[in-house]
């Protein structure tokens, strides 16, 4: 595998009951590259982004980041399903942010940032506050360190949680339509977020109706629909001009 | 009416001016006659206790009295005693009905509806009786013990009272898992926490907000629950009050003093009670703005 390579999908198949919600679907992120993943709902999307760190179990094919495989251990002609505790380690390296933000609602926002750092990587109460108001100071919310989630509007939530994310120090951060829940006047506030953070050089997988977005910051583009990889490319081409009529038909939805 | 609509004509301004006006609240005839009536039927009861033959010095003369104390002193270790076992089954009769082990789930479901279903006291005798049918007890070779040596009052009470509120305070644990976001398991997982640490420190503190009332409600049960261990001999309160009132036949004085510390603890529990919400209320708002 080449070495620049932090995620690849090979032939990644999920059903649920009768209905396939991923079939074989491939895809590939190099370190460092934003991933766009595009398309209507139900494409399965979501469903991809969740079986990269383990929220969902696929029923077949195989996910590696930084060449490991995710959620099994190989030896010999045999795939054991890994343990629970190996799971969470591996979950560790792998940020996520929700649509619905998620942000713990018993925790202010510096608290939110530092229960990862403290309470499973074992890092000092002192060290995690430091970096944890650092990365507050960064999404642009300094001041709300001791703020509770339910007293931040949606983006603060939203770009709080990216900071809480951030707060792991992942190899990678996924995002499940990060702006999906938020007033249309809120979007642009967490669009900036995570533009700084691809600048700064954070491998992303963002599945996202923000088609903008996706042209400014993306390096790939992924059009998926009903559970299969229609087009995978780089940004320009897959939007300005894409190889199947049903990407070029949904992108022209989208801006109309 | 005809002379109405003239007035209308000819001076209709006045009739919109209102502001100089006085106004006469609605009077609330039902509710005084209610509150008349209930006060009255208090008088009435508050005198029939007056002159009844109630001896109010033996009153206060056992309010304070050692034995008294030493009993409700015994209620109170048997509350914590019994409601902490009956809150440490809960948890884990709770846990073991989520999890996804079938045979773990079908035994919580079992505990559950042997233990709800058989009355309290009825399991206190149970335990206390329990020499009849082993009459030793332990692990063979190991140790060995005389099961009536162990099986004290307060040991039979304890398992009785805590075994069966295990029953209840799984059920009100459960929903107060249940009623944590399914995005908030998957926000804990995402930052690699494992399923313990998940439930300790992300689900049972938001659980606790909605399980703090009906435990409360638990508790302050117990304490009166606590008065059932009076049949195996277990010195709590009303136990001691028997005893007293057997020696001096002031049956009613004696209940009464019972009841005022029955009375005296539940409203300490319950001021105790708001102060918990509140704290497992912190970071939501409908809490806040109602402190």
């Amino acid at each position: 595998m080449s070495k620049n390579i932090l995620v690849k999908a090979i032939d990644v198949t999920k059903n649920y009951g009768h209905f396939c919600a991923l079939d074989k679907v491939n895809l590939e992120v190099a370190r460092g590259e934003v991933c766009c993943i595009i398309g209507p709902s139900g494409s399965g999307k979501s469903t991809l982004l969740r079986c990269i760190n383990l929220l969902e179990r696929m029923d077949g094919g195989g996910i590696w980041v930084n060449d490991e495989l995710v959620g099994y251990r190989r030896e010999g002609n045999n795939l054991y399903q890994i343990s629970d505790i190996e799971i969470s380690r591996q979950r560790r390296r792998i940020g996520m942010v929700f649509q619905r933000f998620n942000l713990f609602p018993h925790m202010t926002a510096l608290e939110n940032i530092i229960e990862g750092p403290v309470h499973v990587l074992g890092e000092p109460v002192k060290d995690a506050e430091g970096r944890g108001r650092t990365l507050l100071e960064r999404v642009g919310l300094a001041e709300k360190a001791n703020h509770y989630p339910s007293e931040l509007s949606g983006g603060q939530q939203q770009r709080v949680a990216i900071a809480r994310a951030m707060g792991m120090r992942p190899d990678l951060i996924l995002f499940d339509e990060p702006t999906s829940a938020l007033d249309p006047e809120l979007v642009s506030e967490v669009l900036d977020v995570m533009k700084d953070l691809a600048a700064s050089g954070m491998t992303m997988i963002v599945v996202t109706h923000e088609l903008g977005f996706a042209r400014n910051v993306a390096n790939t583009v992924a059009f998926m629909e009903a559970g299969k990889m229609v087009e995978f490319g780089l940004a320009s081409e897959v939007l300005s001009a894409p190889n199947s009529a049903r990407t070029a038909e949904f992108i022209k939805a989208v801006h109309s | 009416m005809t002379t109405a609509t003239t007035d209308r004509s000819t001076g209709g301004d006045q009739q919109y001016e209102i502001a100089h006006l006085k106004l006469v609240p609605k009077r609330h005839v039902g509710r005084m006659i209610a509150a008349a009536v209930v006060l009255a039927l208090l008088a009435a009861l508050v005198r029939a206790f007056s002159v009844g033959q109630i001896e109010w010095s033996y009153v206060s003369q056992f309010l304070f009295s050692p034995a008294i104390l030493a009993g409700l002193y015994n209620t109170l270790v048997m509350t914590v005693a019994a409601m902490t076992l009956g809150i440490v089954l809960g948890v884990v009769i709770a846990i073991m009905r989520i999890s996804g082990n079938p045979v773990l789930s079908s035994i919580a479901i079992g505990y559950v509806w042997v233990f709800r279903g058989a009355p309290a006291l009825l399991q206190l005798m149970l335990w206390f009786n329990l020499a009849l049918i082993f009459p030793t007890m332990g692990i063979p070779g190991l140790f060995e013990f005389r099961t009536v040596d162990i099986m004290t009052p307060f040991v039979a009470a304890v398992l009785g009272l805590g075994i069966s509120q295990g029953a209840y305070t799984s059920e009100v644990v459960r929903s107060g898992l249940l009623s944590v976001d399914s995005g908030q398991y998957e926000a804990a997982r995402t930052i690699g926490m494992t399923q313990l640490k998940m439930l300790r420190r992300i689900v049972l503190p938001q659980a606790m907000r909605v399980m703090v009332p009906p435990i409360g409600n638990e508790v302050i049960g117990m304490v009166k629950l606590t008065s059932l261990a009076s049949v195996i001999q277990y010195s709590e309160i009303l136990h001691n009050a028997q005893i007293i009132y057997f020696a001096n036949t002031r049956v009613l004085e004696l209940l009464l003093v019972a009841s005022f510390w029955y009375l005296f603890v539940v409203s300490v529990l319950s001021v105790g009670q708001h102060y918990i919400e509140r704290y497992f209320g912190r970071g939501s708002k409908s809490i806040r703005s109602a402190v």
